[in-house]
């Protein structure tokens, strides 16, 4: 899932700093499943920015709607007759969903009340790591189901740098070397060859190096 | 190994002649006075072979490694040019490799680079298109096979005797000569560990370099840091990823009183290069005496490595 972390809240404020009524969206995808942005995200988040805002005299009216998906301009279509009525729309959904709100609604601000963080799981409830960098070319493949791309600080290829050490990464004994845990794996897999075969200069273009990328099938584009 | 040499670098042609080598170290200043590079390089001068310009080490900005080579061939010494994949891309690793070799460049170390957040810009985006051992194999190809990375052909070959770093003392042990090997593979011609305190384990790892006969295919030149002070020592030991400094070194410099200290870290690096020369394989040492250039001349006389030969 995308996960994305809220905003805070003295940044929020500040955005909508003007505004006298505004819808806060949020979506019912990734970052309901993260419990960052759906429905039960918007009802506290709205109630925090009415509460400030009436303690400044200076009232905050707002709408509350959390559509099945943001990234679909189906659903985007769904606040149609709402968003005309508000000044902004504060999007609770990912960085995709805010962009997709503000392709539908030209007329209406959209704004982020999340940093999408990154793509991952969970651990846990309310616990989510890191899990793909999508370079689009997947090398999990030589690497034991652990991808080097995202779990290694330095993304190195053929790894690990000499700065691992005891399992963990140079740049925070908290974070496990991603070679370390590689090596583990292929041992267990009983695979290590694999380790010694040279990963290649990437590609990166299929990476967003290339450019804002698409996905097409083409079946589908009758 | 082959005697006959790829390149005019003399420390190519000393480790190919058979000869025990010396490397050194000169970090380049924070600032664009070339002086202090030339100052460092008047203590350096004839204590070694050849000696590495750091790139940005623990990724604090400084001086451009190329730069700093160029000040030091002026003093008459040969650098060996640092190069870490942290900060450049394909295409300027390609470039600086290009400009390193017109300006007389004859070495070059191909390496990852330390994180950023070692640095004093924790912010920076870092690169990583290519992977150190990726560097090695591109270095190479451009020299052997006069091609850049994208297949166009090179009008005037650098001619650089390509080496890199490796650390036995990291994790996973047993990965640490099969990684050597893929740098082999990729086309590394010499190899400088990292600082060595722990002799048993150097050891250990060596004899896995020899077993698989490694030590033929590039030359290995152990690292050796005197020991400054038994705070320097602590600190190396606690606070610094991949370095292994046993508790009899620590306990060693911390026996004798403080301003004694140096002098038994100098002495220490000394019986560390003793020790190394008797290993099978080892072909050289490189000494890393960080912001304590005036020592690598004192520790190669004590360890009977002066004078350097000419060639």
């Amino acid at each position: 899932m995308v996960v994305g972390e809220r905003k805070p809240f003295d940044e929020l404020m500040r955005m909508l700093e003007g505004h006298k009524k505004i819808m806060v969206l949020g979506c019912g995808g990734c970052v309901t499943v993260c419990l960052t942005g759906g429905e039960d995200a918007v009802r506290v988040l709205s109630s925090q920015l009415r509460m400030a805002r009436e303690k400044e005299g200076n009232p905050l009216e707002i709408i509350e709607k959390t559509v099945e998906r943001q990234c679909d301009p189906e659903y985007i279509d769904m606040v149609e007759t709402l968003v005309p009525d508000v000044e902004a729309v504060l999007s609770m959904a990912c960085g995709v969903g805010v962009q997709y709100v503000a392709e539908k609604y030209a007329g209406t601000p959209s704004y982020p009340a999340l940093n999408t963080t990154f793509v991952g799981g969970s651990v846990k409830e309310g616990y989510y790591v890191e899990k793909c960098q999508t370079c689009g070319e997947c090398k999990l493949y030589y690497t034991g189901g652990i991808c080097p791309i995202t779990r290694c600080s330095k993304s190195l290829l053929n790894g690990p740098c000499g700065g691992s050490s005891k399992g963990s990464c140079e740049i925070d004994p908290d974070v496990p070397c991603g070679w370390q845990l590689i090596v583990d794996r292929l041992k267990a897999l009983n695979l290590m060859d694999r380790y010694e075969e040279m990963l290649s200069i990437n590609d990166w273009r299929t990476n967003r190096d290339g450019g804002p990328r698409k996905m097409v099938r083409e079946d589908f584009q009758r | 190994m082959s005697a006959e040499c790829k390149t005019d670098s003399s420390l190519e042609k000393i480790l190919r002649s058979g000869q025990f080598a010396v490397t050194g170290e000169c970090g380049p200043p924070r600032g664009a006075d070339a002086e202090v590079i030339r100052k460092k390089c008047k203590l350096l001068k004839g204590n070694a072979d050849a000696f590495n310009i750091t790139d940005n080490q623990t990724s604090v900005v400084r001086m451009s490694s190329i730069a700093s080579a160029v000040v030091m061939m002026q003093e008459g010494l040969e650098p060996v040019m640092q190069m870490v994949c942290r900060d450049r891309n394909r295409i300027a690793a390609q470039s600086d490799i290009l400009g390193g070799a017109a300006l007389g460049i004859k070495n070059m170390l191909c390496l990852s680079g330390d994180h950023q957040k070692f640095g004093d810009h924790p912010q920076a985006k870092n690169v990583y298109d290519l992977d150190s051992i990726q560097l090695i194999r591109t270095v190479r190809q451009m020299r052997d096979e006069g091609k850049f990375l994208g297949g166009d052909e090179i009008k005037g070959i650098p001619r650089l005797f390509i080496g890199a770093a490796e650390n036995p003392f990291a994790d996973p042990f047993e990965i640490r000569v099969p990684r050597l090997a893929k740098k082999i593979a990729a086309g590394v011609e010499f190899i400088q560990t990292q600082c060595i305190f722990n002799v048993p384990k150097f050891k250990e790892w060596m004899k896995g370099v020899v077993d698989r006969g490694l030590h033929e295919k590039c030359f290995i030149l152990g690292g050796v840091t005197p020991i400054k002070s038994f705070g320097m020592a602590s600190y190396m030991a606690k606070k610094v990823p991949g370095m292994d400094v046993p508790a009899e070194v620590l306990q060693r410099v911390k026996a004798v009183p403080k301003e004694n200290q140096a002098e038994e870290g100098v002495k220490i690096a000394v019986e560390t290069i003793q020790q190394l020369r008797e290993i099978p394989g080892v072909a050289g040492v490189h000494i890393m005496a960080i912001e304590w250039e005036e020592k690598v001349g004192e520790i190669a006389k004590m360890a009977g490595l002066l004078p350097r030969p000419a060639v």
